[in-house]
């Protein structure tokens, strides 16, 4: 009987041990509704499984998770923070997050980056995640852009991976001449010419410049940026593009390059799923970061980051605090980020990175070989306005080249609305 | 007191509602049909007149602006863009009722299993809108679709109908016309029965055949149809919104947005967030449609008038 009372009662010292240890917390109880964007089945997966092994952790909490469909996601969030907010609720970093933060609808959580578990483990994405000086959120997983190409292509023409724009562009050359397109892209949608413009504009002017291009601060019609479409119509005039992109989405852009027509993709890394699905093997599909353009400017990358808030009108901030806690853990995010789950990169330092090729390089293109900063995406950086605009604008420029002038004159009117 | 409720008694102490029973009872049936329109239509009416006149992001502070949101409009060129757009529809989409119209007069006969035609020519209509613009978004497809493949077949280079900012709308419309034609074709079926065969046999008996038959005894006949299907067609128009959204997402570069797609973009997209310009935008094409319902309306007044 005492053994028992002993050991039952070490087991909850130890418990509560390790439930301080991890998070400094007490128990908690009511309800956490929870809101996800991440309808994707992998990723629906993913995250139903996280927030079960929390609510093991905490049996007194009554979790309610609603999965919304990610696109319609991005229009709902309006209703439901004004109206009936969840406790949590996912987003993205950056400009994406400052239409709620400036209309109060997110809560501070300063407080949570102050805690030296997470001031330490998530000081490369803060930056993202600050809005005047405060946070409004936690980063849960991130992933790399770049290029990712057909290896067995590329060595069947005897080409290696680019170091300079130059040799992107001889080699893009060759390509063409063997009747291969350089890279597959699909315009519909807009926000694929986004990617190109930002590597673009980061190799040719650099991270500072591009952030300042999205705080409004540089013309459209500056020389500058005239340089950056410059360097992209060199590759447009090649035909280096597929032609009718404008009519393909991102996904219907790949059998381009699953069937050989096109040799390579500026994507995220989210394309490498489908690619090894659609019959792609390792050996064939690799990534190389895109190639500096102007000498000396420091290399930038873009690595969008999603996010999780705490909306300002959630009832149960405490548990949703614990639970922002819980999912930035270097365990947790070690077991999402994995290629079983969401096959990313963990945004906290001490997690691990799943054994996987493109992911390994990704890690150590942003954590080495991105000296210049990292971006979060063309839609993201810049206001939403002003992202929609210049996002068609981008469009109408890889196919008519020549309307550069009248797209420059029209976005610069934007700007100067947008930014007022 | 309780025989004062009983049949027999003096008329003037009658309930308020049994005086007045003929002339509240109606109102009394309208009564849950006018809350809902006055709630649902006729409110949000004069809320958008009012939002118009507001910088607005949806969330925030409302900021009154006056009319610089319609200032705004005037100097928009993918308003202009978009109110073009309308027009091409609101004329092209009109070729549904002739077109419509061919049809039932070709299916207006008795042959063995006419019925299945007739289902068959009104199958597109039952089809969802999304499946339409898909199914003709793939048609047109600048290499592997059918078009370009039949457009092959007589030597003729691959056309790209969505990417061209020239021909993407006139592509999307002819989609349109598809099931709108079939609902047309319908409306005329159920007129043709309609038609009075002493008429035509009397037209018939003075020489009449041909085209002159058809202008002067069969098409002055199907006029309440011709009025159904002309209404149909323009609010169809004025309405489009589906079709552009699944084949084009307005674009290439927002060439073929009309203005309810654009509305939409400003205000409620993924990157919308003026609500005030939006509904400066809800206005105008409520203004646009405001001129077919007052001539809908007197219209339908007149025959009124006419008929007594």
């Amino acid at each position: 009987m005492r053994s028992t009372l002993k050991a039952s009662a070490l087991a909850l010292t130890a418990a509560i041990a390790a439930s301080t240890a991890f998070a400094g917390s007490h128990s908690l109880s009511g309800d956490l509704k929870i809101f996800l964007d991440t309808s994707n089945p992998a990723p629906r997966a993913t995250m139903e499984a996280m927030i079960e092994r929390f609510g093991e952790m905490h049996p007194d909490l009554n979790i309610e998770t609603t999965v919304i469909d990610r696109e319609a996601y991005k229009t709902q969030i309006r209703n439901f923070l004004t109206a009936d907010a969840p406790d949590v609720a996912t987003w993205y970093a950056a400009n994406r997050m400052r239409p709620y933060v400036e209309a109060g609808l997110f809560e501070d959580v300063s407080d949570l980056w102050m805690e030296p578990e997470i001031a330490e483990n998530l000081a490369s994405t803060k930056g993202a995640m600050t809005i005047d000086g405060k946070q409004w959120g936690v980063p849960y997983t991130y992933y790399q852009w770049g290029i990712y190409y057909r290896k067995d292509l590329y060595d069947q023409y005897g080409l290696s991976e680019p170091a300079t724009f130059d040799e992107m562009k001889s080699n893009c050359q060759t390509l063409l001449d063997n009747g291969v397109k350089c890279y597959t892209i699909g315009t519909k949608f807009l926000w694929t010419a986004g990617g190109w413009f930002d590597y673009l504009n980061l190799r040719t002017h650099g991270y500072d410049f591009h952030m300042e291009m999205a705080a409004g601060e540089v013309p459209w019609t500056d020389d500058r940026v005239r340089e950056t479409f410059a360097n992209w119509r060199e590759l447009i005039d090649m035909g280096a593009y597929v032609d009718n992109h404008q009519n393909y989405s991102w996904q219907e852009a790949l059998p381009f390059m699953v069937n050989g027509d096109a040799a390579a993709y500026l994507m995220g890394n989210f394309a490498v799923a489908p690619l090894r699905e659609a019959g792609l093997s390792d050996d064939q599909l690799d990534f190389y970061q895109f190639p500096p353009i102007t000498e000396g400017v420091a290399l930038a990358e873009d690595a969008p980051t999603d996010t999780f808030h705490i909306p300002a009108n959630a009832n149960n901030k405490e548990a949703a605090r614990e639970f922002l806690r819980f999912v930035v853990s270097a365990d947790e995010q070690t077991v999402i980020n994995n290629g079983q789950n969401l096959g990313q990169l963990p945004v906290n330092a001490s997690a691990s990175i799943d054994d996987d090729k493109f992911l390994e390089q990704g890690f150590a293109m942003l954590s080495s070989n991105s000296p210049g900063g990292v971006a979060q995406f063309f839609d993201r950086d810049f206001p939403a306005e002003m992202a929609a605009e210049a996002m068609q604008g981008f469009q109408e420029f890889m196919v008519f080249p020549d309307n550069l002038d009248d797209i420059l004159a029209r976005l610069e009117q934007v700007r100067q609305r947008v930014y007022k | 007191m309780t025989t004062a409720t009983l049949p027999d008694t003096d008329p003037p102490k009658r309930g308020w509602y049994k005086r007045n029973e003929i002339a509240v009872t109606p109102w009394l049936f309208l009564a849950p049909a006018v809350l809902f329109f006055a709630v649902y239509v006729i409110i949000p009416i004069f809320q958008s007149f009012s939002i118009s006149l507001y910088d607005w992001d949806g969330l925030g502070q409302a900021e009154y602006i006056g009319l610089a949101n319609y200032q705004e409009l005037m100097n928009d060129r993918a308003f202009e863009v978009s109110l073009w757009n309308n027009l091409k529809w609101l004329v092209f989409y009109l070729l549904a009722i002739p077109a419509g119209l061919f049809i039932a007069l070709f299916l207006n006969q008795t042959v063995a299993g006419i019925r299945i035609y007739k289902s068959l020519f009104f199958f597109p209509f039952v089809l969802s809108q999304v499946v339409v613009g898909l199914v003709f978004a793939w048609f047109y497809l600048p290499n592997e679709g059918l078009l370009s493949n039949m457009l092959a077949l007589v030597g003729l280079g691959p056309v790209n109908v969505l990417g061209d900012p020239t021909w993407a709308t006139y592509g999307i419309i002819l989609a349109g016309l598809w099931p709108q034609t079939a609902y047309c074709m319908i409306l005329y079926l159920t007129g043709l029965n309609a038609v009075d065969p002493e008429q035509v046999e009397a037209a018939r008996l003075d020489g009449a055949k041909g085209w002159k038959m058809l202008w002067y005894v069969i098409i002055p006949q199907l006029k309440p149809a011709t009025f159904i299907a002309f209404v149909v067609t323009i609010i169809g128009a004025l309405r489009s919104f589906d079709l552009i959204s699944i084949m084009t997402n307005g674009g290439p570069f927002g060439q073929t947005r009309v203005l309810s797609f654009y509305m939409f973009e400003k205000a409620l997209s993924e990157y919308g967030f003026r609500m005030g310009y939006g509904a400066a935008i809800a206005v105008v094409l409520f203004l646009i449609m405001l001129i077919f319902i007052a001539y809908f309306l007197w219209s339908m007044y007149r025959e009124e008038k006419g008929g007594h």
